[in-house]
């Protein structure tokens, strides 16, 4: 077939000079489209082409608008205006002319009006609505073939405001008789499903009927609405896995009408469709994969046929298998079929061959041994796209054993490559395994050197960022840490002294940061001449003023002694008089501070980035200056991401009316990354206790460091993924082998004949490329995560690690698996929680340290209903709080089921698991709480598990975070012997903090005379107390303006489909019971009130993969707590 | 999922474009431009598939025309080849034997023919009868 096509394109370059061939012959040579495609043809620049268009736009638009064109004229100058347009010149005065043609022309005409519509508007053009009325009257045409093109358009585009309006009109056509209107119809929903998920919520049991159509055709429209639903949440759909599997054994078996076949193969598409729903269902959930096996052997056994689209199968196959919960069988079929891919001689097999193996090795290292040989030679594969998929295996199987070798093959690549997007890319992933895997300390900044050499001024602003913060914090070994940045200082000195101006910008900035900090290291180096290779950085043309800025800063840091400072002044004035205020700024600084070592030393104390610091991310210490200010009539601080944001989004929402206009020049100097940031956080460390105090507040900081560095960027992505993965590797392994890599696999070996030169050669690269692969799978499987190879682990800061660590080391039960989990989770909170502690150690208050190890505790729980079970979670770990022993309530096997207490008028609420909290011989307290909508309910129960009833029983509640009021009468309650008294409490939120507590003491009276008292507390996350404030747009927006405080940080969003705002926000909904007050676009605001009335304001925006969340309220540290709740909550889906 | 599908021939010269997500007008001649350079400058031999920025291209020559889609990095690549084969097939047994002048002369059948296939970036219909149907439905209308 495709020969017969490509003959019959061959033949082309004759018929362009005869009209009379079929195609043309419909139109005459003399018409209007004849004459356009004849110049078309013709052209031969560019000048040209543009002449040509702008005249037949001119005579379209005359056309058009004339009232005697016939609808047939019209559809033929639609047709031209769809060139001019696929041609790249705007048509736009013909876009309502289309929806008139849709309007009122007949058949063909109708059609190409749609298609006009659909090829020149995009979803949010307002023009669109003007086609709401065609569709709804085509919808209810009697002519078939009208209301088919009404739904191929809903299908392509449509309003998403206007669904109601035809909503039911789609509903109905899904019982059509005829296939190819019900087809259409669920493709319509679809489209609903896609753009508005909620409209269509109540209609999922319809498109159980479609995909139960005797049509297959509609049955394979359904699997769209299905593959993405079940991607978003695969729990709702488990019982549909048979129905799948059965469809796709029908399929496989060839039960289709012949025509759905291509080259023999029956429904491929529908294939590799159904075969990625049955992945996402199979996904670590053994039992509906175990529903999958015998279909999937069946399709990997039925692909014998040799063509293209049976391997497409078959790689979606292979993907499921390796998805899936794994079996043996299967998957060493998979990896056969995968070892056939790789060695085809086909490249485009070879390719997928490379793309498959990179998905699975990530799940079997194992598997990149069996093709070793045939891996390195696609590494000197002529066609870049085999070398870059290459790469990009080797990256997902890097260990400290080969990561040298690996590395270098990379930079070999980028030093070759042109292409910007591979460069940020692969520079990125570089920067990531030195990182992890450095084997030593010259290798390391040697590597990142050429990084930012390769990389350049492209590469993402977080790699020199967190290198930085790499070397400033330091690692474990005091000495490892002097030599790394002795290193440093010496490699980027004899940097220095060659040729500094063909490096990148932002290596220089380095550079200088580095000599600045730490050049006093090496004692033998005159500060002078430090000082004067970056005063030729400065008197060098290509150097931007934003480096030049780091270069003055890293000289105030140097300069010292006689000729030191005779230098500094020099620079100074050249500098004090630059027309750039930044750089005046820091000419002015480096000018005094030479001057007086005294102020300097005390400024910039060396050795500061090791010490934890403390930013006072409020600027308290200026709220005098500022309230002065204010008095003196100043206009109110606005920060700069808000008035970049009014600046950006004048068109988007506004929720603010205008800002103060800006000048260019207060923008350039907040815009400028790093130099201030820098000496902040090495400036005001340490011996600045008036701010350390201030900024000490109870609660973590989820901003401050962290957010200058931006950090978590990818360690935090990439690595969960992987070690998760690598968990469900099962099936025997080889015995661990730390040898096997150097003498190449034992399994390998016998295969591999005695071979010549080269040959040997490939293969010490593959024994270099491969080492340690065998046994670092088995080292996961032992739990151990590839933290133990890593050379550059952050410092431990505070007792936060340890504290946590040390609970999991005490707590035995912890197995195999649930300690990876474990670490896995520690990473993740390491990093948000190291920099947030940074409050000196011994000065942490009790609420902080109680907090953490509960947050980790959780984490080993890893259950659904996080609240509740932290609580409980928390409150065993903090048996020191409970007074009495709780061991006797399990030996008395009493633990009462004090539901049946509830007062009922919560029967119907939501209220946490009823948890113990303290018991003694004669009282077992316990306590939950009730989530009513506009309070939180304390419900205290109190059994007496004695004979003699107690008259009289006090509970006294307290609380330093919360307003606890008693619902009841009053606090005193008598129980009556083996009864239950139980007690009410609202409670309302002071001060907010990220998790509460109660702290209560129960006392009462036995008859026998004694008078006894149990203690307890009683914790709850501060989530509880959120509910939503539903507010309008425009009250949002003075309400914005008037909340004083705020928090801003970038979130990770939720993907789960095309619009990640929504999903995200949605989840957050769920989880956090906020209100979504407005989507527009990739910005969304939110608001919720901490009970009783405290608001909380969020306003996020979705902007290049992150989301910058902005947290406001009148309330202090309320926007702290709720941004990490934000962010636990969006971690934990 | 498919971003774009483009026709066009060996001088560079746009036939047929459908975007799957929106792309500005303006910037659209520059990225069909560096698509078509992209792919002219490989020979037979190498791979069909091919980095583009942050997605792939997948592509197919018939004598002087060239079929390219942008697809992203979970796409099957593969069955995106063969897909652009089926529309060609398609293509053919619509016009029997279609030529580059077929396609330039209509332009909009071609375009009706496609939306039958793909929407939303999402293959839907491989049946070639069920994808002409509508098309072939509305040539009788015209004729009778």
């Amino acid at each position: 077939m495709s020969d017969v096509v490509e003959k019959t394109l061959t033949a082309l370059p004759s018929l362009l000079s005869l009209d009379s061939h079929s195609g043309s012959t419909k139109l005459s040579s003399s018409s209007k489209l004849g004459n356009l495609i004849r110049g078309i043809t013709e052209l031969t620049s560019k000048h040209e082409e543009e002449k040509l268009i702008q005249r037949e736009l001119a005579s379209i638009k005359e056309q058009v608008s004339s009232p005697n064109t016939s609808m047939r004229q019209m559809k033929e100058l639609m047709v031209r205006a769809i060139y001019c347009e696929m041609l790249g010149y705007e048509a736009s005065f013909s876009y309502i002319h289309a929806i008139k043609l849709a309007q009122q022309g007949t058949a063909l005409e109708k059609r190409v009006g749609y298609l006009a519509v659909s090829l020149f508007l995009n979803e949010s053009h307002e023009l669109l609505l003007l086609l709401v009325n065609t569709v709804l009257k085509d919808l209810q045409s009697t002519n078939l073939i009208e209301v088919c093109m009404a739904l191929t358009v809903v299908s392509q585009m449509f309003p998403k405001d206007m669904i109601p309006a035809i909503l039911p009109l789609v509903e109905e056509k899904l019982t059509h008789p005829k296939e190819i209107i019900r087809r259409k119809a669920v493709l319509a929903l679809y489209k609903f499903y896609l753009i508005a998920p909620n409209q269509v919520q109540h209609i999922h049991n319809k498109f159980r009927k479609a995909l139960c159509d005797k049509d297959p055709g509609v049955m394979t429209a359904s699997l769209h609405i299905y593959l993405q639903m079940i991607q978003e949440n695969p729990e709702g759909y488990k019982d549909l896995t048979a129905s799948f599997v059965t469809i796709l054994k029908q399929v496989v078996a060839g039960k289709l009408p012949m025509d759905f076949n291509y080259h023999s193969v029956p429904a491929p598409w529908l294939q590799i469709q159904l075969l990625r729903i049955l992945a996402f269902l199979g996904k670590n959930d053994q039992s509906s994969s175990e529903i999958m096996y015998d279909i999937l052997e069946e399709s990997l056994r039925r692909a014998e046929i040799n063509h293209n689209i049976t391997y497409a199968i078959l790689y979606e196959c292979v993907k499921c298998i390796y998805t899936i919960h794994p079996k043996s069988e299967l998957l060493e079929k998979a990896a056969k079929c995968i070892g056939n891919f790789v060695l085809s001689t086909k490249i485009n097999l070879k390719y997928l061959g490379l793309k498959a193996l990179t998905y699975v090795v990530q799940q079997d290292p194992k598997l990149a041994l069996q093709h070793q040989v045939t891996i390195i030679e696609c590494l000197d594969h002529p066609d870049l796209i085999i070398k870059r998929e290459t790469l990009e295996l080797l990256f997902r199987i890097t260990n400290a054993q080969n990561v040298a070798v690996i590395v270098e093959k990379m930079l070999e690549f980028l030093r070759g490559n042109k292409d910007d997007y591979t460069t940020i890319d692969l520079v990125g992933k570089v920067a990531e395994l030195a990182e992890k895997y450095a084997p030593n300390n010259e290798w390391f900044i040697e590597t990142m050197s050429t990084v930012f050499s390769v990389g350049g001024d492209t590469m993402q602003p977080d790699i020199p960022n967190s290198f930085l913060k790499l070397l400033s914090e330091g690692f474990d070994s005091v000495e490892e840490d002097r030599k790394l940045k002795l290193f440093a200082v010496d490699s980027y000195v004899s940097l220095l002294q060659g040729e500094p101006g063909k490096l990148p910008q932002r290596f220089l900035q380095v550079i200088s940061w580095v000599l600045g900090e730490y050049s006093y290291l090496r004692g033998e180096l005159d500060a002078a001449t430090v000082l004067r290779l970056l005063a030729k950085l400065l008197d060098t043309k290509s150097t931007s003023s934003e480096t030049k800025s780091w270069v003055l800063m890293a000289m105030t840091k140097v300069c010292e002694g006689g000729v030191g400072v005779s230098v500094a002044q020099e620079v100074c004035e050249t500098y004090s008089s630059s027309l750039d205020t930044a750089l005046r700024q820091r000419a002015q600084e480096l000018q005094h501070l030479s001057q007086d070592r005294d102020l300097r030393a005390k400024v910039l104390p060396r050795e500061a980035g090791s010490e934890p610091l403390e930013v006072d991310s409020s600027l308290s210490f200026l709220d005098g200056f500022v309230s002065e200010a204010l008095a003196a009539g100043a206009a109110p601080y606005k920060p700069h991401h808000q008035r970049q944001e009014e600046l950006a989004q004048a068109k988007a929402l506004s929720m603010e009316p205008y800002g103060l206009p800006i000048s260019m020049s207060s923008c350039s100097i907040a815009d400028r990354q790093s130099p201030t940031l820098l000496s902040v956080s090495s400036g005001l460390s340490g011996d600045s206790p008036s701010l350390s105090q201030k900024g000490g507040s109870t609660t973590p900081k989820l901003d401050g460091v962290k957010r200058v560095w931006g950090r978590q960027g990818y360690l935090v992505q990439t690595e969960p993924v992987e070690e998760s993965d690598l968990v469900e590797v099962t099936g025997p392994l080889q015995s661990p082998n730390q040898q096997a890599g150097a003498d190449g696999p034992p399994s390998q070996t016998p295969t591999l004949k005695p071979t010549p030169q080269p040959e040997q050669e490939k293969q010490q690269l593959a024994s270099s490329l491969f080492v340690g692969l065998g046994s670092q799978s088995s080292l996961c499987l032992m739990g151990k995560p590839e933290a133990t190879t890593q050379r550059f682990r952050r410092k431990a800061k505070g007792p936060v690690l340890s504290s946590s660590t040390g609970e999991q080391i005490s707590n035995s039960s912890v197995s195999a698996s649930s300690m990876a989990n474990n670490l896995l989770c520690n990473d993740l909170l390491d990093s948000n929680i190291t920099s947030e502690t940074a409050a000196p150690s011994l000065e942490q208050t009790p609420q902080l340290s109680r907090d953490l190890p509960a947050a980790n505790g959780a984490c080993a729980v890893e259950s659904t209903d996080r609240d509740v079970k932290e609580n409980s979670a928390s409150l065993i770990g903090d048996n020191r709080l409970v007074a009495a022993d709780p061991a006797p309530r399990g030996d008395r096997g009493k633990l009462k089921d004090f539901s049946a207490h509830l007062p009922a008028e919560f029967s119907g609420l939501c209220h946490s698991d009823i948890s113990p909290l303290a018991s003694n011989q004669s009282l077992d307290v316990s306590a939950c709480h009730v989530q009513k909508e506009d309070s939180l309910v304390l419900v205290v129960f109190m059994y007496n598990s004695s004979d003699d009833a107690i008259p009289h029983i006090l509970l006294e509640l307290r609380s330093d975070e919360l307003e606890v009021s008693c619902e009841g009468d009053s606090p005193v309650e008598e129980a009556r012997s083996r009864s239950v008294a139980v007690c009410q409490y609202s409670l309302t939120v002071k001060k907010p903090s990220v998790h509460v507590e109660v702290a209560g003491t129960v006392s009462y009276q036995l008859p026998v005379g004694t008078s006894q008292s149990v203690q307890f507390s009683y914790k709850l996350p501060l989530t509880s107390f959120i509910r939503p404030l539903t507010v309008s747009t425009e009250e949002y927006g003075t309400m914005w303006l008037d909340f004083s405080h705020d928090t801003k940080q970038k979130l990770t969003p939720i993907c789960l489909g095309q619009e990640p705002l929504m999903d995200t926000l949605n989840v957050l909904k769920k989880k956090l019971k906020l209100h979504v007050v407005e989507i527009i676009g990739m910005e969304g605001i939110v608001a919720c009130r901490v009970l009783r009335d405290q608001p909380c304001l969020m306003h996020c925006r979705l902007h290049a993969g992150a989301l910058s969340v902005w947290l406001r309220s009148p309330v202090p540290d309320l926007p702290d707590c709720l941004m990490y709740h934000c962010q636990r909550a969006l971690q934990e889906h | 999922m498919i971003r774009f599908m483009l026709m066009v021939n060996r001088q560079g010269q746009t036939r047929l474009s459908r975007y799957y997500q929106p792309v500005e007008l303006s910037r659209r001649a520059q990225l069909e431009a560096d698509v078509v350079r992209c792919c002219l400058s490989r020979r037979k031999d190498q791979c069909s598939f091919v980095d583009y920025k942050d997605f792939k291209l997948v592509y197919r020559q018939y004598a002087a025309l060239y079929v390219v889609v942008g697809v992203t990095d979970n796409e099957n690549e593969l069955s995106v080849y063969e897909l652009l084969h089926n529309f060609v097939e398609v293509l053919d047994k619509y016009f029997s034997r279609v030529s580059e002048l077929d396609i330039m002369f209509n332009l909009d059948r071609v375009h009706i023919i496609l939306d039958e296939m793909i929407q939303n970036g999402h293959v839907v219909e491989t049946n070639k009868s069920r994808v002409l149907a509508p098309l072939t439905a509305l040539d009788k209308m015209a004729d009778g």
